[in-house]
């Protein structure tokens, strides 16, 4: 694998970075949906996250790499591992998924393993990207331009956190749960409704267009094209101060507060846009935890909600007839109208 | 502008004899970096493009070049399972695909502007990895695929006639032609231009090692730097590979120069070479250092950013070293170049670079215009089970009138022919005579068809008052000139009428012909302008369209003067407060608009409606039939 560029080198983007940092903090927000121009970096940020996310424990010998804890979904093995008084873990790298273009269904599913049924006639499942990216992230590169039947197939097991495979006179079951990471850009087609929903957070990227960050950003990639090694390595040390930020964040999320009034607003906002299901208040709350975790603060407030509300519920609004203006812009407006007061400090 | 406009008009020999110069120079310059540059060439397949590429294999020596074939299939692309190597090994054998191969050369693509997204984005994939993943047929692979890339575009130019009507050049797909620095041109070079001389200008292999070997050690001064990306900025240039790619072909040319250090007359080569053939915009004033960068792209709506003369430098502007070189190489630039003069000087390279067609089309704002119409019509493919081309194969099973693709579904079926009949026998080796080929549902593959995307014409007819009757009658005229036109395309047609107090459909949308004639025939004329309830029909029809899959094309036949509100009670003002907000929903829903202006004068109303829908606008009196007729083949 060669070195991707580093997180921390990325030159603005910062609402972009934001929501993967969000996510990297609270998985369950849903996922991240990077819109935008070309050559904006949006690639470049997901790979970069990588090399960003602290190690997580994982139980021995467990193809899905299982989290030690009892409960939540396992696989078939796992009991049998984990049966033992303490079961032996180890630390493995947070996976980073690339989904390619041009993957077949049997590869992301999984299917039966080919070598094994060849040589020895044996009838094994080999795991797929899915198993691959459980309890990590799935990256979709122009995720518009993914083939039908695996955006059904994605759909189905974003939502339930479980891979079923019935083929090959095999029926495994096993935990996917995943991130699901996706950038596209919207001149190469829109993505279906439920797809985007399935994101948690979308983001738009476009071009920078002042010149000092536009040479900035020529510099750094310059910079890195030419010496992968050394220009990751300079950059080492700001990416492991990301980490612990993330680390931190993660470490406080459970103890942030999130005070009755803050879920009336939330409310309040999702009714006030009109946003189809609940999907969007519960991101939008997450997200602002996660946020309040991120930035220290040990209870959730408005102005965390007020950062996250674009990005949570932009991609979930019916287009309406009797307005022109953009998503972002009826977000913002929304805001506007319902929280009078003005941000305590942006 | 003047200076431009000087610039830009050259004899055409000289023309054709400059082009191919640049088309040598960047030959030279790819080959010094493939992987940093990239080389879209547009030209008919004939000797000029034969001698290029002739040139070009000389040039490279011993380094691959494949070429990618137009409907390439993934295996072949990316690599997969080779199934007969499986077979008689008895274990997966992978099969390197062709970008794979193309590893450490480069790879042609034939026939680029016919090139489908999908494959595109592949590739784009690649290049930007340098290594091909595939996740394939049971096998995963990851291969080293670091090349240069050639797409060869054969594509029709939109030409002088097609600017102005706003037609669509054909072109490599934008996601590949993004990561290609260097657009050449050989479409106007004559071929006693190419085929003179002979190979002596190509590097030797000594000497193309030694500038490759250059070129990863060339410094770029800051201001240099600076320059272009600023020089990237005015020509409206907005994506960053650009600059990227301009900066590559900066030290590229340093290399082949024989300098260390780069210098303002390699950035005007890359101006000239790069950023020229994607400009978008024109600065105000090449003469004199532009106060603030022009706004004409309408896709930035952030304010313009500050001038860079009128901030500090990161740096101290020009490098010690590069100084004295200045002095003793270069002319055009005295002594130490103040980075204003150095952006002008790289400004005027591009400028001068730009094809005379090209400035009028962006002087008169219309190159952004085709680019921001150019997302969205009916390029849009669509998947459907039964007609159309094949393009490609997916497991599933033949439902819906899908067909099964009898060699795929066998080729998924061999390798588990052992096991298969192994578990059948119960365990037991199979039968000796027993040569049946087992195939499960799960083998099943279907041949995926796509079709373009058919289009759904919506007339609306203004049939008011206003619109006096005998400009009606021209109307219809050109609405049956229309209809014949989408007759021949296959079209559906729906006919909309609005006078009085509201719009009536007339005719739901069909193929058939004659109804829609007869429609429009029998329209009455006299009555109020309900403009607003019309548009606001239309749009719910083209909505429907748009959700049944079609791409709709509204054709709206009016005088803009509305004088009936959405309500339905009169009153100028409201009437025509209503039409705009209707206009602007119109435009939000997206899609083609074309307005045809039917008043006797081409009136300021119209105008400001079609503005607020961004239609095509087209008044009618110097528009024939005909010509409605080819920009609504333009817009669909």
């Amino acid at each position: 694998m060669s070195l991707s560029f580093p997180f921390s080198a990325i030159v603005g983007q910062d609402d972009m970075k934001l929501a993967i940092l969000i996510a990297a903090v609270d998985p369950s927000v849903g996922g991240v949906l990077v819109f935008g121009d070309r050559g904006t970096g949006k690639s470049t940020a997901v790979r970069a996250l990588a090399a960003l996310l602290p190690p997580m424990r994982a139980v021995v010998g467990c193809r899905y790499h299982c989290a030690p804890e009892a409960g939540g979904a396992v696989c078939e093995r796992c009991p049998e591992l984990k049966s033992a008084k303490k079961p032996k873990t180890e630390l493995v790298p947070v996976p980073v998924v690339d989904l390619p273009l041009g993957a077949t269904e049997d590869r992301v599913v999984g299917a039966l393993d080919l070598e094994r049924a060849l040589s020895q006639g044996v009838k094994a499942f080999e795991p797929g990207l899915l198993a691959r990216a459980n309890r990590g992230f799935l990256y979709i590169d122009e995720v518009n331009l993914l083939e039908d039947h695996l955006v059904d197939l994605l759909i189905d097991v974003a939502a339930s956190g479980e891979n079923v495979v019935e083929r090959e006179g095999l029926s495994v079951r096993h935990p996917a749960r995943f991130v699901l990471v996706g950038s596209g850009n919207p001149e190469e087609g829109e993505l279906r409704p439920q797809l985007l929903d399935r994101f948690g957070l979308s983001v738009e990227v476009r071009t920078p267009s002042d010149v000092p960050s536009r040479i900035e950003v020529v510099k750094r990639r310059d910079a890195f094209e030419r010496d992968p090694a050394g220009f990751t390595k300079a950059w080492a040390d700001k990416d492991a101060q990301v980490r612990q930020h993330i680390v931190d964040g993660r470490k406080r999320l459970p103890k942030v507060t999130l005070p009755d009034s803050l879920l009336e607003s939330a409310s309040a906002l999702c009714l006030r846009l009109g946003t189809d299901g609940l999907r969007g208040e519960l991101t939008l709350i997450r997200a602002a935890r996660a946020l309040a975790a991120l930035d220290g603060d040990a209870q959730a407030g408005l102005e965390h909600l007020r950062r996250v509300a674009a990005p949570a519920l932009r991609h979930r609004l019916r287009r309406n007839p009797l307005d022109d203006t953009g998503s972002t812009v009826r977000v913002e407006r929304a805001l506007a109208d319902l929280f009078a007061e003005p941000p305590a400090a942006d | 502008m003047t200076l431009a406009a000087e610039a830009a008009e050259p004899a055409p020999a000289a023309a054709s004899f400059d082009a191919w110069a640049d088309a040598v120079l960047a030959l030279l310059l790819f080959s010094i970096d493939l992987r940093g540059t990239g080389v879209a060439l547009r030209a008919g397949a004939g000797p000029v493009r034969d001698r290029w590429l002739a040139l070009l294999r000389a040039q490279l020596g011993a380094q691959p070049i494949r070429r990618l074939p137009l409907h390439i299939r993934d295996e072949r692309l990316l690599g997969g399972l080779d199934l007969t190597a499986t077979l008689q090994a008895g274990r997966p054998v992978a099969l390197r695909g062709l970008l794979a191969d193309s590893d450490g050369g480069v790879l042609l693509v034939a026939m680029a502007e016919r090139l489908e997204p999908g494959t595109a984005a592949r590739l784009a994939a690649v290049i930007d990895r340098g290594e091909v993943v595939a996740e394939r047929d049971g096998v995963g692979l990851v291969h080293a695929a670091r090349f240069g890339v050639v797409a060869l575009d054969e594509g029709e130019d939109g030409g002088p006639e097609g600017a102005g009507s706003g037609r669509q050049g054909e072109h490599p797909p934008a996601c590949l032609h993004d990561r290609l620095a260097f657009r050449l041109d050989l479409v106007n070079v004559q071929q006693r231009d190419a085929l003179a001389g002979d190979d002596s200008m190509l590097l030797g292999a000594g000497e193309l090692a030694e500038a490759r070997r250059r070129c990863a050690l060339v410094q770029v001064p800051e201001d240099l730097l600076q320059a272009v990306c600023t020089a990237a900025l005015a020509l409206g240039v907005g994506s960053l590979r650009a600059s990227l790619q301009a900066l590559c072909v900066v030290r590229a040319h340093a290399a082949l120069q024989g300098r260390d250090v780069a210098e303002p007359e390699d950035a005007a080569v890359a101006a000239r070479l790069v950023l020229a053939p994607r400009a978008t915009a024109l600065p105000q004033a090449p003469e004199q250092p532009p106060p603030e960068e022009p706004a004409d792209s309408p896709d930035e709506d952030e304010t313009p950013p500050p001038e860079p003369p009128t901030e500090p430098p990161p740096e101290p502007p020009p490098d010690p070293p590069e100084d004295t070189e200045d002095t003793e190489d270069t002319e055009d630039s005295d002594a130490t170049p103040p980075p204003g003069a150095l952006q002008d000087l790289i400004l005027q390279a591009a400028l001068a670079a730009l094809p005379p067609d090209l400035l009028a089309q962006l002087k008169a704002g219309q190159a952004s215009r085709e680019a921001a119409r150019a997302a969205g019509v009916a390029g849009a493919l669509q998947k459907t089970g039964r007609r159309g081309r094949p393009v490609g194969v997916r497991r599933g099973e033949p439902r819906g009138g899908q067909r099964l693709n009898v060699i795929e579904t066998l080729r998924a079926a061999v390798p588990w022919q052992k096991l298969r009949q192994r578990t059948a026998a119960g365990a037991a080796e199979p039968a000796p005579g027993h040569r049946r080929v087992e195939v499960r549902a799960e083998d099943f593959h279907v041949t995926q068809i796509r079709q373009r995307r058919e289009t759904t014409t919506i007339f609306a007819v203004d049939a008011s008052g206003s619109s006096a009757l005998q400009r009606l009658a021209e109307a219809k005229g050109a609405v049956e000139l229309l209809l014949a036109d989408c007759y021949v395309r296959r079209d559906k047609v729906a006919v909309l009428g609005f006078r009085g107090r509201s719009a009536e459909l007339l005719l739901p949308p069909t193929r058939s012909l004659v109804r829609a004639k007869r429609a429009l025939s029998g329209l009455p004329g006299g009555g109020g302008t309900p403009l607003a309830a019309a548009l606001d029909a239309a749009n719910g029809l083209a909505d429907a369209a748009r959700r049944r899959g079609d791409t709709p094309v509204v054709v709206l036949l009016t005088d803009g003067r509305a004088n009936v509100a959405l309500d339905g009670t009169g009153g100028r003002a409201r009437a025509e407060a209503d039409a705009l907000d209707a206009a602007r929903r119109l435009r939000v829903a997206g899609g083609a608009v074309l307005l045809i202006d039917t008043s006797a004068l081409p009136s300021a109303q119209a105008a400001k409606l079609a503005q607020a829908m961004q239609a095509t606008y087209l008044p009618l009196p110097q528009a024939g039939a005909q010509a409605v007729s080819r920009v609504v083949r333009a817009a669909s």
